[in-house]
């Protein structure tokens, strides 16, 4: 299950900042009733494994509850991971002490998806943005210079930090968020998420920012997201996830120009493009059904329900496999990894 | 002051609005939620609204329904096959609602009761405009979860609204709107709750019920690509106005607007790489106490003195019926994004959204 492939194009002899391996989170579910019996569990993550470079962005997609955002939370260590292990220089975050996971947070920081929600709407943008350092203990050397060139950095007027967070506009709170997240010059940067919540013309400013941010201060970003056009805009490898599992994982444009999992070409090309031409030539693959409780996951491949090439494709005994057991995330001959059992190449674009 | 359509109120026309207008009073001032929007719909077309939060997309839909709050000051013309819809009465509108013009909203969950089974909302609704028997309604409402294909309609007849997912209810929120086989159907973001696979099932199910029906759709989104798929005709709006009106391949193409243009330079797109986006600075103008002029110059790369003197009306071209509300448009044709727009996320923009002063 080890992704040896998942390694990016270019780059060779690096050693990723951050590793997942074999993360699985499970969420307890009880019953009704006194005694509040647990009954089963939430299946939210199942062994997943990522390799996060230096100066790279990781897209984790999928549509939602397939897990992307428990898997962020995971990495994080704001959930602890049920069995496996995030590993970050060699460390594993889920067994550090507190006051050492407290210093490592320094190098790990998220942008959370709703900039209503995420700022205090009783503090000024100033003393946002100086929280992470107060509590590090860093703001009395110099932290008010740093704060007005954090909020210069994200595009932000330093005049404006005593203004409160209902005073700006989504695009805005949302650079306030990011410059929160920049404070303590962080390694990695979870985005959850980011611009899901901000009108098209804002959105634009927002991804131009953060590719901008790491072109200079070489962040690696790892990002979270539904959309899979805006995933092609910033990532360099993308994973797919469903149902808690990475089906298919690829550099960027590889996955679009030759996706190999039947989930990831749904996917592609259930996304409308804006062209109204390609639009009405295009051929989509629609998948029927939703997707399954993750309390009660199918056997075998867990696409299988909704599996267009099961239904239509395969042979009774071909089938079985699918069935019976779980793919593998593997290299199966079409250059990068993919967990079905009968992976092809489709060109959809 | 609107250029109308030179076909203008033909039999063809179901829908007509006109001049139509709405504020509502609050606290900070009058809120311009639509200032003077006039389309025609045509017999069995689909019509796409596409605008940014707040544009007024949803407004003008709700004003058409009758269905915005007293508070409301609605003023202008909303005929429906030559019926005046505006200052109808409550029994009057309540004839035209699901039979004539019927809606399908955003969320499922909200737009469904929660303690009615859905064969029964459907079958209430299917009573509402007939005079025929329970049982007969009821066999309808099976035939409709058929057609837009509910699995087992049957039994699904039999279920509450939570026990089925988003995808589902919204399929019974299309089957109660092409119950009574109207003449317009509104989609009102139908989508946008939903996850992109269950998304591309639900506009097959809209398309199937105009083809059932015939209607003629209004279709609302803040999705290009979306309406890409699925309109004939696109309107943009802007800050309550239609700032662009044309056939889908003249808006996407050839747009006459800056921000229409603007719009599409800001989007990623599946099936192009970009390497970097072209944004629209600043933010789009608080709808209260408007300044006069064109809402948009404060963040348009074309605007001059002009533009804040006096707001463009919505004109057609020199040889065509595409309608945009530029005094530049000519200087928008045949550009791309990033020839107006300049791709710079670094400058400073301006804080309160309010203050027109990103103009540099």
């Amino acid at each position: 299950m080890t992704e040896t492939s998942l390694a990016p194009q270019q780059t060779i002899s690096r050693t990723p900042v951050l590793s997942a391996r074999d993360i699985v989170k499970h969420f307890p579910v009880y019953g009704g009733g006194i005694l509040r019996r647990k009954v089963g569990d939430v299946h939210a993550v199942c062994g997943v494994s990522f390799d996060l470079y230096p100066n790279e962005t990781l897209g984790l997609v999928g549509e939602s509850g397939c897990g992307k955002s428990t898997t962020a939370r995971v990495v994080l260590n704001l959930h602890s991971a049920t069995a496996g292990e995030v590993l970050f220089n060699g460390q594993d975050l889920n067994k550090l002490p507190g006051k050492e996971m407290r210093h490592l947070r320094r190098s790990l920081q998220i942008v959370f998806q709703d900039p209503y929600a995420s700022l205090d709407p009783r503090v000024p943008v100033n003393e946002i943005v100086a929280e992470p350092l107060r509590i590090h203990g860093l703001y009395d050397n110099g932290g008010r210079e740093r704060v007005r060139e954090l909020l210069r950095t994200v595009g932000l007027r330093p005049e404006h930090g005593n203004r409160f967070p209902h005073e700006f506009s989504g695009g805005q709170r949302q650079r306030i968020g990011i410059a929160r997240a920049l404070a303590l010059e962080p390694k990695v940067l979870v985005l959850d998420e980011p611009v899901s919540a901000l009108d098209v013309s804002i959105q634009a400013g927002v991804l131009n920012l953060l590719k901008d941010l790491q072109a200079e201060l070489g962040l690696s970003y790892l990002f979270v997201s539904h959309d899979l056009s805006v995933v092609r805009h910033v990532a360099d490898r993308i994973a797919v996830m469903y149902l808690g599992k990475i089906v298919e994982t690829a550099p960027a444009e590889e996955l679009f120009n030759n996706p190999t999992h039947p989930y990831t070409q749904a996917l592609i090309s259930a996304i409308p493009v804006p062209d109204p031409r390609k639009e009405r030539t295009r051929e989509r693959i629609v998948i029927t059904g939703d997707v399954p409780s993750p309390a009660n996951p199918p056997s075998g491949c867990r696409f299988r329900t909704r599996c267009p090439k099961f239904a239509a494709e395969l042979t009774d005994s071909q089938r079985k496999l699918c069935v019976d057991q779980v793919p593998d995330l593997l290299d199966r001959g079409q250059g990068h990894p993919s967990a079905c059992h009968y992976a092809e190449t489709a060109q959809l674009l | 002051m609107t250029a109308t359509d030179p076909t203008s109120t033909t039999a063809d026309t179901v829908l007509e609005v006109e001049d139509l207008t709405v504020q509502f009073p609050t606290d900070e001032g009058l809120v311009q939620a639509v200032r003077g929007v006039s389309y025609q719909l045509r017999r069995g077309e689909v019509l796409g609204i596409v605008g940014e939060s707040g544009s007024g997309k949803s407004v003008t839909s709700l004003a058409v329904m009758g269905l915005l709050p007293r508070s409301a000051r609605v003023s202008g013309s909303v005929r429906f096959q030559g019926t005046e819809l505006l200052g109808a009465t409550d029994r009057e509108l309540s004839r035209v609602r699901g039979q004539g013009i019927s809606m399908v909203f955003q969320d499922p969950m909200t737009s469904l009761n929660p303690v009615y089974t859905v064969g029964d909302q459907i079958t209430e609704t299917i009573l509402a405009h007939n005079d025929i028997t329970k049982q007969a309604a009821h066999k309808r409402a099976v035939e409709l979860l058929e057609t837009v294909h509910i699995p087992n309609p049957q039994q699904r007849a039999k279920a509450y609204p939570h026990e089925l997912s988003g995808g589902m209810r919204q399929r019974v929120v299309i089957a109660i709107a092409m119950a009574n086989q109207p003449d317009v159907i509104i989609a009102d973001e139908p989508t946008t709750a939903l996850d992109v696979t269950v998304q591309a099932q639900i506009l097959e199910a809209l398309k199937t019920a105009q083809d059932e029906t015939g209607a003629a759709m209004i279709l609302i989104t803040h999705d290009l690509g979306v309406i890409a798929g699925q309109a004939d005709r696109v309107q943009v709006m802007y800050a309550g106005k239609i700032v662009e009106s044309g056939t889908a391949d003249e808006v996407f193409y050839e747009p006459r607007m800056p921000y229409t243009l603007g719009l599409l330079g800001s989007l990623p797109r599946l099936d192009v790489k970009t390497e970097r986006l072209t944004p629209i600075g600043g933010s789009p103008p608080s709808v209260v106490n408007m300044p006069p002029g064109c809402p948009f110059s404060p963040r348009c790369p074309l605007a001059a003195d002009i533009c804040d003197a006096e707001e463009p009306p919505l004109e057609p071209g020199p040889d065509s019926q595409h309608l945009a509300a530029c005094h530049f448009s000519y200087r928008v044709e045949g550009h791309e994004p990033r020839d107006l727009f300049r791709p710079a996320s670094d400058d400073p923009i301006p804080a309160a959204v309010t203050e027109g002063e990103a103009r540099e």
